[in-house]
């Protein structure tokens, strides 16, 4: 069970109007490490998790519906005034076609999301450091949004986010110390 | 000091490349690469300069200047 709170987590603010940026912000929305695959990935292996670890990937799991949140809002605020024109310029023209102004959830290059971006093996480290490397690989693109737009609001809401994904891929570390210990070996003072 | 989360290296550069080229490029190995597992009773930010850099811990911040018109994949700042 979720309760919702009607706020964003982090402020976002657009200051230009510039919607060819919407069209690369949606690899983080429905791309192979945006946003929807994190929260997906992780609710979906807390089940089969050692117990000590399933409260880390429920909590992480639930920041990153709050991170494509903050997405959505981006992309939303970019494309929202734009004629079908503008949205063509920006090369959003074939989403227009398919969805009018609504959002879908594929990558910046238009394929659509699928499940096989969540990799689940069922083994609990080879599912962690499914998680970190998910996570280093979102930082890195959100590296390349900043580096892709100058608008100094847009850039200060996806330094924030790039900033979770580095404490996440810790969490997901220290998860992986957690169940690496041998408790037989465990000193105890 | 966060000048040190940057690498450099030299790609080779060959007398018949097209274009001018980049000889040095940069990456960047944020701080959690060196923590294995996070020490008790670290400093903290302030609550509400811990919302604006997105962590509580200036252990574990990594800043990140955009790159758009950086030639070799480092920013000012």
């Amino acid at each position: 069970m979720w309760i919702y709170e009607k706020k964003l987590q982090y402020p976002v603010r657009v200051s230009k109007c510039d919607p060819r940026m919407a069209r690369y912000l949606v690899e983080q929305y429905g791309g192979a490490d945006g946003e929807l695959s994190a929260a997906l990935r992780y609710l979906n292996q807390r089940y089969t998790i050692p117990d000590k670890v399933i409260g880390l990937l429920t909590d992480i799991g639930t920041e990153e519906f709050a991170h494509l949140e903050m997405i959505a809002t981006m992309i939303y605020k970019l494309t929202k005034d734009a004629t079908p024109e503008q949205l063509e310029v920006a090369g959003l023209g074939a989403n227009f076609v398919s969805h009018d102004g609504a959002m879908f959830y594929n990558n910046a290059a238009g394929v659509p999301w699928t499940a096989s971006y969540i990799g689940t093996k069922g083994d609990p480290i080879a599912d962690l450091y499914e998680d970190i490397a998910a996570e280093e690989k979102a930082r890195a693109t959100y590296q390349w949004l900043i580096d892709f737009t100058d608008d100094v609001d847009l850039q200060d809401s996806l330094r924030f986010l790039r900033e979770r994904e580095i404490i996440h891929s810790l969490r997901f570390k220290e998860a992986v110390e957690i169940l690496k210990v041998d408790r037989d070996q465990k000193k105890v003072y | 000091m966060y000048d040190a989360q940057w690498r450099d290296y030299m790609p080779y550069v060959s007398p018949n490349d097209p274009c001018p080229p980049i000889r040095v490029k940069w990456y960047i190995v944020p701080p959690n690469q060196f923590i294995t597992f996070q020490p008790m009773n670290l400093p903290q930010y302030s609550l509400e300069e811990a919302l604006r850099r997105g962590t509580l811990w200036p252990a574990l911040y990594s800043p990140y200047p955009s790159r758009r018109s950086a030639k070799g994949g480092k920013g000012n700042g």
